[in-house]
């Protein structure tokens, strides 16, 4: 079980083509399970996909595309810094929640003038998700508590955390019927730019933040001591002890980091577009974010793939309703995909350890190594 | 092999016979054209190196794998097996060579689990299954308690309940796993005169074994096993352990005899006082001497070690498997905390040193579970060498990780030590264990170590390996290498040491003069049986 989970979560590398087969087979198996939905349902698949992807290719969506994967991608890797030292960060979802609302807040105070405001509105959106996460990994360290339960655990806390704070004693303000923090001033709002031709809808900057944390998280894992001993950790605790890796140290650092991350998942949406944090604001993306990390295999290009196709289904899918489609079909999709790209990771992963097994011995060409323990 | 080939010719038919097995993993054939004839009420035994293929047929014949070739006839009739549910309901039974043993379960309880006897559709039938049990034990001569609770039972006394869930099951042809390999000598006595019990009365049993004076002891007939296939079938009476050796390795045995001393007066490790206690006894003072725990009834895994390596000097600890040699390594390398005691390093107190300062301080480590603790299994080779190296040249520049040394450096490790491997960056899973473990001696004698401590560092390797390895240890101790080697292999440990220790239960009990000892005074040794030397 622990080794299929390492194979599930990308710690176990697939080079060259079977790296693009497995995903791409996997969605089009998910599209021919929605078909045969579709068909059930009475509809025509071809019409749904087609409508599906003439409005994933308007100039205005996009841009939604663009922006929403953003955040998307941001918590993917939250989520793959926890997973590649087998650490299962599920409480990205409550990190940015409550590190948006804290930043929110003191983004609407204005204590600073213009960007620097926006600079300071992330640094504590970085500083809440990260002390939030360093709580899991402390108890982990100090009284062996799974982080699977105590982030579970967290994101209740947090839900309930941000509905106390969100109250008009606190930090709240209420505006008519609705109740959110104070609008951070305009000056501080992040810069977009209006990249795709035929529409006034903006590029907002933090698709480059994304971008940024992409390369910066490929760089630090595959480049970095540090990302060498957190794969370590995460192939083989036991090999990583005995060569001198402090399990507890990394365990507390990929926490911080991770909730570092997850501090920023919630930025796009705070600085680019919602400008306050209200009961409207996005919920469960740190959920959408352990989905794109299992597709794209915690690779920093792959999950990037699987923000901009959860994000393309997302923001198409309300096209389908001129179908008189549900636009929940999107979501059996998004259900398949993940479920088929696990199982055919898993038959490429078969195919190629026998592959490379064989490939070893020819290559040797010495008499058949003999190996009574093999199993 | 041709000398020794007696055929067995039996008037019935045998209870057990394979002709022609063979099986093959992607990449390695495992069994090829494997022959074998087990006459009833015989104490049969396999013997074969580590990884020659016993522990795979012993699989097929259980059912646990499927041949790809071959016949297999239980009592003269072909069957064909697809789980060991199949080989159980031919009377086969095995007992493992690792304890499958619920410890908080009753002896009756885990005898009786997944074959309860009914009563009235849902209840158990605890007094049917107790008196079969009884009826069993005394029928056998086990002296097995059903109503006993497992953790409260020696290895021993462990392993005969072992024996008796699969005799519950209706077994007739036992399959003992390496069933010596957990036990003290008197206990392995104790064993064979259950085993003469059982075959008295008509059952037969497979013996798999690498300790050949074991075999030559109670086996009726002892079949060899070289590179996955069965070389020879001998009598006891007609072999010495030294001919079974070479049957078994398939050439005059490697010696791993040193030439001449190098052992300098340069104290490089000095371990002194080192005492742990078992987990499980709650917080104990640091610092509290090994007498005054013991007066406290807690129970120890080392008890105040001392010992000093010199520059150019192999130090053997030698002992049973379980009594402390883990624990004692662990300490050394930071990797378990103790409770006293100290441990100098070149002079400087490394005591509490984490394992990677030590590692950066010079100490090298060969683990004795490669898998577990020497490798990234799926990472390239040249990942592999950077592990346990990740602070130092020519990994790393600074914080970043330097492929182009690291590679380089794995690349002249595959050169000099002829790790086998069509490049470095092949995963280290697809790596015989012999070629794994030249690659790990390689890794742990970069980096200029004044320590290396080497924890069985030929088990499971093929014979070529093994000589390697030697040669490699001999030379780094010609350079002026400390070694810490703790090895079963009592012929290693005698050949390459300069000064041998014995510890039992978690104490140094003895000193041995590797130059006047032999493997079976030494044997006796670690038994606590006696100081003969």
């Amino acid at each position: 079980m622990s080794a299929f989970m390492e194979r599930l979560t990308g710690r176990v590398k697939l080079d060259g083509v079977f790296a693009i087969v497995a995903p791409v087979l996997a969605v089009v198996f998910a599209g021919l399970v929605t078909s045969v939905v579709l068909l059930i349902a009475g509809n025509s698949p071809a019409d749904a996909f087609t409508t599906l992807l003439d409005q994933g290719s308007t100039p205005r969506i996009i841009v939604l595309i663009l922006n929403t994967s953003a955040a998307y991608y941001l918590s993917a890797v939250a989520v793959a810094i926890g997973f590649r030292m087998n650490l299962f960060n599920i409480g990205v979802d409550g990190q940015y929640r409550l590190a948006a609302l804290l930043a929110a807040a003191v983004g609407g105070a204005g204590l600073l003038p213009g960007v620097l405001n926006s600079l300071l509105v992330v640094l504590v959106a970085v500083l809440v998700g990260a002390l939030w996460a360093s709580i899991a990994g402390l108890l982990k360290v100090t009284r062996g508590v799974s982080e699977v339960i105590s982030t579970i655990m967290l994101n209740a806390i947090a839900t309930g955390l941000t509905g106390w704070l969100l109250t008009a004693d606190r930090l709240g303000v209420l505006s008519g019927n609705a109740i959110g923090t104070t609008p951070i001033p305009e000056d501080a709002h992040a810069p977009g730019w209006a990249l795709i031709p035929g529409t006034p809808m903006q590029v907002n900057s933090f698709l480059i933040v994304a971008i940024i944390v992409g390369v910066g998280y490929a760089v630090l894992l595959n480049r970095t001591r540090f990302g060498f001993n957190l794969r370590a950790t995460g192939r083989s605790e036991p090999a990583a002890v005995a060569s001198g890796v402090d399990v507890k140290r990394m365990v507390i650092s990929a926490m911080v980091i991770s909730g570092a991350v997850a501090g920023l998942v919630g930025m796009p949406e705070l600085l680019g577009g919602s400008f306050q944090y209200s009961l409207n604001f996005p919920a469960g993306l740190g959920f959408t974010g352990i989905a794109i990390a299992l597709l794209g295999r915690n690779n920093a290009v792959g999950m990037a793939v699987g923000a901009l196709l959860w994000a393309f289904l997302d923001s198409s899918s309300n096209a389908l309703q001129i179908l008189d489609i549900s636009k929940e079909l999107v979501d059996i999709m998004k259900g398949v995909i993940v479920l088929s790209v696990i199982i055919a990771y898993e038959l490429v992963h078969r195919y190629r350890t026998v592959a490379a097994q064989r490939r070893v011995s020819r290559e040797l060409a010495a008499p058949a190594e003999v190996e009574g323990a093999a199993v | 092999m041709g000398e020794a080939a007696i055929t067995t010719a039996i008037a019935t038919d045998p209870a057990v016979e394979l002709t022609g097995i063979t099986k093959r993993f992607p990449g390695v054939i495992a069994n090829r054209d494997v022959r074998l004839s087990v006459a009833k009420g015989h104490i049969h035994a396999i013997v074969g190196e580590n990884g020659a293929g016993k522990s795979t047929l012993m699989k097929i014949l259980y059912g646990m794998q499927r041949p790809d070739e071959g016949e297999i006839r239980i009592n003269g009739s072909a069957v064909s097996f697809h789980t060991p549910g199949d080989a159980i309901g031919a009377g086969i039974g095995m007992v493992h060579q690792h304890f499958m043993l619920a410890d908080n379960l009753t002896v009756l309880e885990n005898v009786i689990l997944g074959s309860e006897p009914r009563k009235g559709g849902l209840a158990i039938d605890f007094g049917a299954a107790r008196k079969k049990i009884r009826e069993l034990s005394d029928a056998y001569g086990l002296g097995v308690e059903p109503d006993a609770l497992v953790e409260e039972l020696g290895v021993g006394d462990r392993q005969r309940v072992e024996i008796l869930k699969v005799l519950y099951r209706g077994a007739r042809i036992l399959i003992l796993d390496e069933p010596t390999a957990v036990l003290v000598p008197h206990e392995v006595d104790e064993l064979f005169d259950n085993l003469r019990v059982l075959v008295r009365e008509g059952l037969t049993i497979l013996f798999i074994s690498h300790k050949l004076d074991e075999v030559l002891k109670v086996a009726d007939a002892i079949t060899v096993i070289r590179r996955g296939t069965t070389v020879a079938s001998v009598e006891p009476s007609g072999v010495t352990a030294r001919k079974l050796a070479e049957l078994m390795v398939g050439s005059e045995l490697p010696s791993p005899e040193t030439r001449e001393s190098t052992v300098t007066d340069v104290v490089t490790l000095e371990v002194s006082g080192l005492t742990m206690v078992a987990p499980g006894h709650g917080p104990v003072p640091k610092g509290t001497s090994a007498e005054q725990l013991k007066a406290d009834g807690v129970r120890l895994l080392l008890e105040d070690i001392s010992f000093t390596i010199h520059k150019g000097e192999v130090l053997g600890i030698a002992g049973v498997e379980g009594n402390g040699q883990a624990e004692l390594v662990e300490a050394i390398m930071g990797m378990r905390s103790i409770t006293a005691g100290t441990i100098s390093l070149g002079g400087a107190d490394i005591t509490a040193w984490s394992t990677l300062k030590r590692r950066e301080g010079g100490i090298g480590f060969i683990p004795e579970d490669r898998h577990r603790h020497g490798l990234l299994l799926e990472a390239p080779l040249w990942e592999n060498r950077i592990l346990g190296h990740q602070t130092r040249e020519p990994n790393v520049k600074g914080v970043w990780i330097d492929r182009a040394g690291a590679r380089k450096d794995t690349q002249r490790i595959v050169d000099e030590y002829d790790v086998r491997t069509p490049g470095i960056d092949v995963d280290a899973a697809a790596l015989s264990g012999g070629n794994q473990q030249k690659l790990i001696v390689g890794r742990e004698m970069s980096g200029e170590p004044v320590l290396l401590i080497a924890s069985h560092p030929t088990r499971g390797v093929d014979v070529g390996a093994q000589a390697a390895i030697w040669d490699h240890l001999r030379n780094a101790r010609a350079a002026g290498l400390a070694v810490l080697l703790i090895s079963a292999d009592l012929d290693e440990l005698i050949g390459l040491s300069d000064s041998l220790k014995v510890i039992l239960r978690g104490r140094i009990v003895a000193d041995v003069d590797p130059g006047a000892v032999t493997p079976e005074q030494l044997g006796s040794a670690m038994t606590g049986a006696g100081e003969d030397t």
